[in-house]
């Protein structure tokens, strides 16, 4: 059977499963829409948790990620994880017992005002607007690969697919439906880790074969890839580039990002008690770890791989997952020395960040590209660093149904993340914006069918970002984590924390943290890109990171300001009073 | 005589609001301390110095940084799981179903 042919069966089984779950699971009340009636189990809200929160980028893109960036890759590693250690010990149990059903909801009733809740109702749409953006691509490059449709297509596929489930469902129907999307996704993880790590250190736990030594050698595969690695003119692969405070404050940023992302703090409104909500965590976490332990370990393999299949071959002779990586634009060569060899060291093989593709084929009948040459360095290849998972199990020539499962896999991760961001966009505008502050008249019926209104009118936006893609997704995702860490996560502490926050002191945080945040990033990233390195940042924290520091003035500007301003209403101390007893 | 001798059990045998609120606290800053150093600390900026020690084929700072904080991260949430589970019975009050 063909490898095309496998990859139709596997994600068309899939697709089929999501489906016949929504069906099953339809929402008929706003209870049912918003929180899937809170009668989730702690066990099936943590892999729901854990599909949610794992997107197209911890999928596809973290482990090549990791497998450029060496030990510095340890910034998403510990940023993405450490996030739910903050979640379950300081808001998600206090938020459940709060028991409504929005982030917004509880910004709003906590602060006693309308403007508090419409900030966090736009801080909410933006960061996940952004995210799901980034969803959408992912499903674009697995359809296009794998099943050799064009892009357009695969993002339509998709969005009727997300439809079905999120406006038929609702978080009832998406529940379940990340519960299938999360076994799924693990397993096409999990089956081409373990052979990898066989093959290159015989050990069949990947955690451990990371640290293991290299078949019929007495090499660690460590020592071997940093050696490699200052061979070819890299750093060591597991030594630092970045400065400390650097790596310090991305992972502040992402740790604290993490905890304040809407779509993740809503999942934990949906376990029936407080006590589950905290077990809901450490269950999400445990899924999450499992995906993350791995990552490194497939990092490190398919550098090794990578170099080992491509370096000094003869173009004629390399490898197909070359020429087919090739062939979708994620690849490119230029044969600068004209030798008809790959040479891969470190420097950028040629001007501009990606390749430009002629129509015409060189000397070898590789695909020509237009770019100029940069001649100080001799590295000839250009690779796309999000091919690296999807593109592991051609390199290590495993069986082409694992590549069919990771194909799923991909699109599972893809979709159950855009149907969770979707989700929290729907109830923020039909709960918060029309039920909470526009229109207050509506009765639960109509309430519900904005809420599907505006699931449909989000996933149409999702989709035309995928269709064409903003050229701002990569540098807006430091954007949506910095955001929610300098203004969501503030406001959330500081309420449950802190009873003597009043109104004036929580929207001046939120919005010091905005906006300090948001220039920092748009000055950076948008307005004088050439700027962006060490030599320019304030104390050497990249943009990346700076949404730690934006946090600090939110804390900073909250407490300065409540303090001069009057006392929060004695009703809001007793609902904090309230939501800290069990 | 007897009430003294009832109030007497009582406080000790149920908690005070406040006094769960501050047993809750003082769990949190010790995790949190914890959570702190394995991450920042080990992770971070100790980093360097612990890659002299290694763990089989892990330099000991790399394999905090990629590794062994994530373990670290999941231990941390189920002792606090477990110690809230043993701070609620102590304060004695049925769990509220909400709605």
């Amino acid at each position: 059977m063909s490898s095309q042919l496998l990859t139709y069966i596997f994600v068309g089984l899939s697709f089929a499963l999501y489906i016949g779950i929504a069906i099953w699971s339809r929402a008929s009340s706003t209870n049912e829409f918003y929180v899937a009636g809170k009668g989730v189990n702690p066990v099936a809200n943590g892999m729901a948790t854990a599909a949610d929160w794992m997107s197209a980028a911890s999928f596809i893109s973290m482990a090549g990620l990791i497998s450029f960036l060496g030990k510095d890759g340890a910034v998403y590693l510990m940023g993405w994880t450490g996030g739910y250690v903050l979640l379950a010990l300081l808001l998600a149990p206090y938020l459940r017992k709060f028991g409504q059903y929005t982030v917004p909801d509880f910004i709003g009733t906590r602060y006693y005002s309308k403007t508090a809740r419409l900030v966090a109702v736009l801080c909410l749409i933006f960061i996940s607007f952004t995210y799901v953006a980034g969803q959408m691509r992912g499903v674009g490059i697995v359809f296009s690969r794998f099943l050799e449709v064009e892009i357009n297509v695969g993002v339509i596929i998709g969005m009727i697919v997300v439809f079905f489930y999120a406006v038929l469902g609702g978080m009832k129907g998406i529940t379940y439906t990340q519960v299938a999307q999360y076994c799924v996704m693990i397993f096409a993880y999990l089956v081409p880790a373990i052979f990898i790590s066989i093959l290159i250190t015989g050990n069949p736990i990947p955690q451990l074969g990371f640290g293991d030594t290299l078949v019929n050698s007495s090499t660690y595969l460590l020592d071997k890839l940093d050696q490699l690695s200052v061979d070819l003119g890299f750093n060591a692969y597991t030594e630092n580039t970045k400065s400390n405070i650097d790596i310090f404050c991305i992972t502040a940023a992402l740790m604290f990002g993490t905890a304040g992302l809407p779509h993740v703090i809503v999942r934990f409104f949906t376990v029936p008690k407080v006590s589950d909500a905290r077990k809901s965590a450490g269950y999400a976490l445990v899924f999450i770890a499992l995906l993350y332990t791995t990552a490194p370990a497939v990092a490190a393999f398919s550098r090794v791989n990578f170099i080992e299949s491509i370096q000094e071959k003869s173009y004629i002779d390399s490898p197909d997952w070359f020429k087919n990586w090739e062939n979708i634009g994620l690849i490119a060569w230029q044969d600068k020395n004209e030798d008809g060899f790959i040479n891969y060291s470190a420097g950028k093989p040629f001007e501009g960040s990606r390749p430009i593709f002629s129509n015409g084929t060189g000397t070898q009948g590789e695909r020509e590209i237009e770019n100029t040459p940069i001649n100080d360095n001799s590295n000839e290849v250009y690779i796309d660093r999000d091919i690296m998972v999807l593109a592991n199990p051609e390199i290590a020539k495993l069986p082409a149904w694992v590549m069919a499962l990771v194909a799923a896999g991909g699109l599972a991760a893809a979709l159950s993340t855009a149907a969770g961001l979707l989700l929290v966009i729907s109830s923020s505008i039909s709960h918060d914006l029309l039920k909470k502050t526009f229109m207050p008249k509506i009765n639960e019926r109509q309430e519900l069918f904005y809420a599907r209104c505006s699931a449909a009118v989000a996933i149409l936006i999702a989709g035309l970002f995928g269709i064409y893609p903003p050229a701002f997704v990569a540098q807006v995702v430091a954007f949506a984590f910095g955001l929610a860490a300098s203004t969501i996560f503030p406001a959330l502490l500081l309420g449950i924390f802190s009873k003597r926050l009043n109104k004036e002191g929580a929207i001046a945080g939120m919005l010091a943290g905005l906006l300090f945040t948001a220039s920092y990033i748009i000055y950076f990233k948008f307005l004088f890109s050439e700027l962006d390195s060490s030599s320019y940042w304030l104390w050497g924290i990249s943009p990346e990171g700076i949404g730690f520091l934006g946090m600090i003035i939110n804390f900073a500007v909250a407490a300065l300001v409540s303090s001069v301003s009057s006392k929060p209403p004695i009703e809001v101390a007793q609902m904090v009073d309230k939501i800290r007893l069990p | 005589m007897k009430s003294s001798y009832n109030n007497f059990f009582k406080t000790n045998k149920i908690m005070s609001p406040q006094d769960y609120w501050k047993a809750n606290l003082k769990l949190l800053a010790v995790l949190l301390l914890i959570w702190f150093i394995i991450s920042f600390g080990f992770g971070i900026v100790l980093s360097d110095f612990l890659d002299q020690f290694s763990l089989g084929g892990f330099k000991l700072g790399f394999w905090f940084a990629q590794q062994g904080s994530i373990y670290g991260f999941v231990i941390l949430i189920f002792i606090y799981v477990f110690a809230m589970y043993r701070l609620e019975k102590k304060i004695n009050k049925k769990e509220e179903e909400n709605e």
